[in-house]
C-alpha cells in the first residue's frame, strides 16, 4: 500500500518540555486517518510540524515516498498539504471568494480577477457538493458554511492531503452529519484526510485507521474496524474509562427550582423564552436537551439574574427569586457553571487562586471589613484545587489563562460546588474537554445529586444528556416540548423533539 | 528568565539605548556628548539646590503617574488627568487663599479640596461611561478643555480680570523652610511626602482591600465580574473617581508647593499627559510609577542645565525621553531579544 505521508519517529521539544516523542503516523492514499489524543497530548504540535510551522528535533517526513524538509507553510502548500483550522482564519467582512483567494490573488495587469476566481470556486463547490455561494459575506453565513469555505480554500490551492483540526467542535449535529458526507466525497475524489479529534464516536463513524498519542508519546495505530470506543479510550487515557456513567437510582425529593410561564427576551427584544415551565427536584439531575439557540442561554441568564425577565416566575425553595441581582441569586443557593468559561466563568488575568473566591470574596473569613485576606484566599484555593484535581504549573498563583480548558473547568466546578448550593446549573460543562475530564465532571454532578441537591444540566450533546440525567426536558423554541425518561427514550426520539416534532404519546411521562 | 526580571530589564535597557542614541544625536549635531551628559548629571545631582528642585519636579509626576496607572489597572484609560489636575490646582489655590485657618487645618483642607475637585472631574467621566456607555477617552479629552477654560475663567472672575490668584499664605503652603534650607533655597516642598504616601495608598487599595479585588476584576473582565455579583457600573465610577483623587493632588502640588498660586494658562501644563508616559515606564505598578516619575522628572529638570553648562539645547533630552518611551512601549522587541539571549545561554 502506498503512503502519501509518512511521519517517522518525530520528536519536538520546547525548552525542556517534550511535546512529541517518537511519533509515527502513516497516511495511506484515500483514507481518513484519525489522530486521537487528550487535550495537550501533542496532536496540534504534530500537525504543526507537518504543516511547517515547527521544525522537529528528530525524525523524518516523507511525502509520496520522498524525504522532505517542510520549512514553512508555503512548502506544505506546494506539497499539496492543506489545513482546516479549528478556529477559522477568515475575514468576516470579505466575501467567500475574497477570503479564498486571499494571499494568492489571481491578477491581470495589477487587477484582481475576482469573477474568474468566483467561477472557479463555484465549480469546485459544485464538484464537492459544498453548496457555497462565492459572493456571500462570511459574517452572513453559518459556522458550518464557514468551515466549508475553509475546505474550499485548501482545495482551491490544490491540496491533496487535508488536515482537519477538531472539525466538529463548533458544529451542530446536523452540520456534523453533512461534514461527514463531505469527507466521504473528498475521499472518493482521491484526497487523503487526517482528522484531529478526541471524540470517539466520530472516529468510529468516519475513520479508516486511528493513530493514538498520549502525553506526547506515539502509542500506535489501529484499524478502526478492529477496535471499539472502549479500547480507544483506554489507549488514549492510559486507563479504563467508563462511558456508561455509573449512578444509583435517583430519589427525587421536594421541588427546589420551579419556573412558571417564564418569558425572556434577548438583547434585541425578541422573545427567546416563551412561557416556559420547568421543575427541578432535590436529588435529581434534569438534563435540558436542545439545539443551540432555542432559548437555553436566555433561560439560564434569567434564572441567575444576569438578564431581566419579561414576565413569569422563578421560585427557589419556595421563595420568589425573579428579577433578583446575580449576587442575591447566588446567595439564595444557586451555583452556576457558565456556558462560556472564558467570558463569564473566569478572570483570565487573575491567578487561578483569586478565581476560586470570585463568588465569596466579600464574605468572612476572606474579607475582614475592607481588608482582603489573601493568605486565606490561597488556603481556600489550595484546598479546592486539590479536591477537584486542578493541575497547574505554579499552584494557586498560576494565571487562569495559562491553565488547560479541563483544569479551568474543574476550578470553576470546584468553586461553585464548594459553596454547597441547593441548585447547581451546569451549562455545557464538558464542552471542548477530553474523556478524562468529562468523566470527572459527570461524577461530580452525580455526587451533588446524591447529596440531595438539585442539578440542571444544559447540554447540546445527546450522549451527555442521556447518560447523566434522571429526567430530560427538551427545549425547543423557548418552550419545553416534553419531559422524558432517558431509560425509555431513544436518541432518535430526542432528536425529533429537539427539532420541534411532538412524539406520539407513549413511554414518556 | 523570569517574567519579573524581564519587566525590570525592559525599561533599563530602554534607558541605556535612549541615552546612547542621545549621545549619537549630540555627536552628529556637533556637540560633545560627554560634556552634555555631565551637564545633565550636574543639573540633577550637582548640588543640594539641584537635587531639591529635581525632587520638586518629580513630585507631581508621581501623582499624575499614579492616576493613569490606577485607571489602567482597573481597565480604564484616564487621558483626562490633565483636566482633573487643573481642577485640583484651582481648588487648592482657592481654599488656600480664601480662608484664614491654622496650618494644621488649612493645609489638609486645601489638599482635600484638590483631591475632591479632581475626583469630581473624573467622576463625571466614570458616570458617563457607566450610565451611557460614553468612552472615557472621548469624554475625558473634552473635559480637559472644559477644565482649562473653566479654571481660566474662574481665575479671571475672582481676581477681577487679573491673571493669577494671590499667593497662598503660610498656613496653606506646602513649602517648609527647613527643606529649603538644607537644599540651598530650592523650591522643594513637603508635597513629596504626600506623593510617597499616595504610592502606598494605591498599592494598599489594589493589593490589600476587598474593593481593590473588585476593581481589578471589573477591569479585567466585566462579564465575569457581573456574573460574580459585582456592580460593574459602581466600580467603573469608583475607579475613575479614585484616579481623579491622585490627579487632583498632583494639581495641589503645583498650587501649594511649586507656584503658590493658580494662574491663567494659555495651554495645558502637560503634567497630566506626561503621567501617561510615567505610568507606562512604571508598568502601572505603584513602585514602578515612583521610578518612572523619578526618571522623567529628573531628566526634565536636569536638561535645563544643558544650555548653560555646555551650550547643548535642552531639546536633546526631549529626544532621549521620547526614545525611552518608544522603546518601553514597543518593549516586545527587547523581550524577544532577551528571550533569545537566555535561550542561547541555555544551549551553551
Amino acid at each position: 500500500m502506498e503512503y502519501v505521508i509518512e511521519m517517522l519517529g518525530i520528536r519536538k521539544e520546547f525548552g525542556n518540555f517534550v511535546a512529541n516523542n517518537n511519533i509515527t503516523l502513516q497516511l495511506k492514499k484515500g483514507e481518513i486517518h484519525a489522530l486521537l489524543g487528550e487535550n495537550g497530548a501533542g496532536k496540534s504540535t504534530l500537525m504543526n510540524v507537518l504543516f511547517g510551522l515547527y521544525q522537529p528535533e528528530a525524525g523524518e517526513i516523507k511525502v509520496r515516498g520522498k524525504s522532505v524538509k517542510i520549512t514553512d507553510p508555503n512548502v506544505a502548500n506546494e506539497l499539496g498539504i492543506g489545513m482546516v483550522h479549528q478556529h477559522f482564519m477568515l475575514v468576516e467582512n470579505f466575501t467567500v471568494t475574497e477570503n479564498i483567494i486571499l494571499g494568492s490573488e489571481p491578477t491581470k495587469a495589477g487587477f484582481i480577477k475576482i469573477s474568474e476566481a468566483a467561477k472557479e470556486i463555484q465549480a469546485l463547490s459544485e464538484r464537492y457538493h459544498l453548496n457555497v455561494d462565492p459572493y456571500a459575506k462570511i459574517a452572513d453565513i453559518s459556522v458550518g458554511m464557514q468551515q466549508r469555505v475553509e475546505i474550499l480554500k485548501t482545495l482551491y490551492r490544490g491540496a491533496e492531503i487535508l488536515i482537519f483540526d477538531e472539525p466538529t467542535a463548533s458544529l451542530t449535529p446536523q452540520e456534523i452529519d453533512e461534514l461527514i458526507s463531505i469527507l466521504r466525497l473528498l475521499i472518493s475524489e482521491g484526497k487523503s484526510i487526517i482528522i484531529i479529534t478526541h471524540k470517539l464516536k466520530e472516529i468510529m463513524e468516519v475513520s479508516d485507521r486511528v493513530t493514538i498519542i498520549r502525553k506526547g508519546e506515539g502509542i500506535g495505530t489501529v484499524v478502526t474496524e478492529e477496535t471499539n470506543p472502549n479500547q480507544l479510550a483506554e489507549l488514549m487515557v492510559g486507563r479504563q474509562v467508563s462511558f456508561k456513567t455509573v449512578k444509583k437510582e435517583a430519589t427525587p425529593g421536594e421541588v427546589i427550582l420551579d419556573i412558571e410561564n417564564l418569558i425572556v427576551t434577548d438583547n434585541r427584544g425578541i422573545e427567546k423564552v416563551k412561557g416556559l415551565n420547568l421543575q427541578v427536584r432535590r436529588g435529581e439531575i434534569v438534563g435540558m436537551a436542545g439545539i443551540d439557540g432555542n432559548g437555553q442561554s436566555e433561560l439560564i441568564e434569567a434564572i441567575t439574574g444576569l438578564r431581566k425577565t419579561k414576565s413569569g416566575k422563578v421560585m427557589l425553595n419556595g421563595k420568589d427569586i425573579t428579577g433578583l441581582k446575580p449576587r442575591a441569586v447566588t446567595e439564595a443557593g444557586i451555583g452556576h457553571i457558565p456556558q462560556d468559561r472564558h467570558k463569564h466563568g473566569l478572570v483570565l488575568d487573575f491567578p487561578i487562586g483569586h478565581n476560586i473566591v470570585l463568588q465569596t470574596y466579600y464574605q468572612k473569613p476572606i474579607s475582614k471589613g475592607i481588608i482582603m485576606d489573601y493568605k486565606k484566599v490561597n488556603d481556600i484555593a489550595r484546598r479546592v484545587m486539590e479536591e477537584y484535581d486542578v493541575r497547574t504549573g505554579n499552584g494557586e498563583m498560576t494565571l487562569a489563562r495559562s491553565l488547560s480548558g479541563g483544569n479551568q473547568q474543574k476550578a470553576i466546578i470546584g468553586r461553585e460546588v464548594d459553596r454547597d448550593p441547593d441548585l447547581l446549573i451546569a451549562a455545557l460543562p464538558t464542552r471542548g474537554l477530553d474523556v478524562g475530564a468529562i468523566e470527572f465532571i459527570h461524577s461530580k454532578l452525580i455526587e451533588q445529586r446524591d447529596k440531595g441537591k438539585a442539578v440542571l444540566l444544559v447540554s447540546f450533546e445527546l450522549d451527555e444528556v442521556m447518560n447523566v440525567s434522571d429526567r430530560i426536558a427538551v427545549i425547543y423554541d423557548g418552550m419545553i416540548m416534553d419531559t422524558v425518561n432517558p431509560k425509555d427514550t431513544t436518541e432518535q426520539d430526542l432528536g425529533l423533539l429537539m427539532a420541534g416534532e411532538l412524539l406520539a404519546k407513549g413511554g414518556n411521562e | 528568565m523570569s517574567n519579573r526580571l524581564v519587566n525590570i530589564l525592559v525599561p533599563i535597557i530602554s534607558i541605556i539605548i535612549g541615552l546612547a542614541v542621545g549621545a549619537i544625536v549630540m555627536l552628529v549635531s556637533g556637540y560633545d556628548p560627554v560634556a552634555g551628559y555631565s551637564a545633565l548629571w550636574q543639573g540633577i545631582f550637582g548640588d543640594a539646590y539641584s537635587i531639591g528642585n529635581s525632587i520638586r519636579q518629580i513630585t507631581p509626576y508621581i501623582l499624575a503617574g499614579l492616576a493613569v496607572a490606577f485607571a489602567f489597572r482597573t481597565g480604564l484609560f484616564n487621558i483626562g488627568v490633565e483636566g482633573q489636575l487643573l481642577m485640583g490646582w484651582l481648588a487648592a489655590a482657592w481654599v488656600g487663599t480664601a480662608f484664614e485657618l491654622p496650618r494644621l487645618i488649612h493645609l489638609p483642607l486645601a489638599l482635600l479640596a484638590a483631591a475632591a475637585a479632581g475626583a469630581f472631574w473624573a467622576f463625571l467621566v466614570g458616570y458617563l461611561k457607566a450610565q451611557f456607555n460614553v468612552h472615557e477617552v472621548i469624554s475625558s479629552i473634552m473635559l480637559n478643555y472644559t477644565a482649562l477654560f473653566v479654571t481660566n475663567s474662574i481665575i479671571k472672575n475672582i481676581t477681577d480680570g487679573g491673571f493669577k490668584t494671590e499667593t497662598v499664605p503660610p498656613s496653606a503652603t506646602l513649602r517648609w523652610q527647613w527643606l529649603r534650607d538644607i537644599t540651598d533655597n530650592s523650591s522643594m516642598h513637603l508635597g513629596i511626602i504626600v506623593a510617597l504616601a499616595m504610592v502606598l495608598v494605591m498599592w494598599f487599595i489594589l493589593e490589600k482591600t476587598t474593593r481593590g479585588y473588585e476593581l481589578k476584576s471589573v477591569g479585567f473582565n466585566q462579564n465575569a465580574a457581573e456574573y460574580a455579583g459585582m456592580s460593574v457600573k459602581k466600580n467603573i465610577i469608583l475607579a475613575m473617581t479614585i484616579s481623579g483623587v491622585f490627579a487632583g493632588l498632583a494639581g495641589a502640588m503645583e498650587a501649594l508647593g511649586t507656584y503658590q498660586n493658580a494662574s491663567i494658562k494659555a495651554g495645558f501644563s502637560g503634567i497630566g499627559f506626561d503621567g501617561i508616559a510615567v505610568a507606562l515606564l512604571g508598568a502601572n505598578t505603584p513602585l514602578g510609577v515612583l521610578f518612572g516619575a523619578a526618571l522623567f522628572g529628573s531628566l526634565k529638570y536636569g536638561a535645563l542645565n544643558m544650555p548653560n553648562a555646555s551650550g547643548i539645547p535642552e531639546e536633546i533630552v526631549s529626544i532621549i525621553i521620547a526614545l525611552i518611551i518608544l522603546l518601553v512601549a514597543s518593549g516586545y522587541v527587547i523581550r524577544v531579544f532577551l528571550e533569545k539571549m537566555s535561550k542561547k545561554k541555555e544551549a551553551k
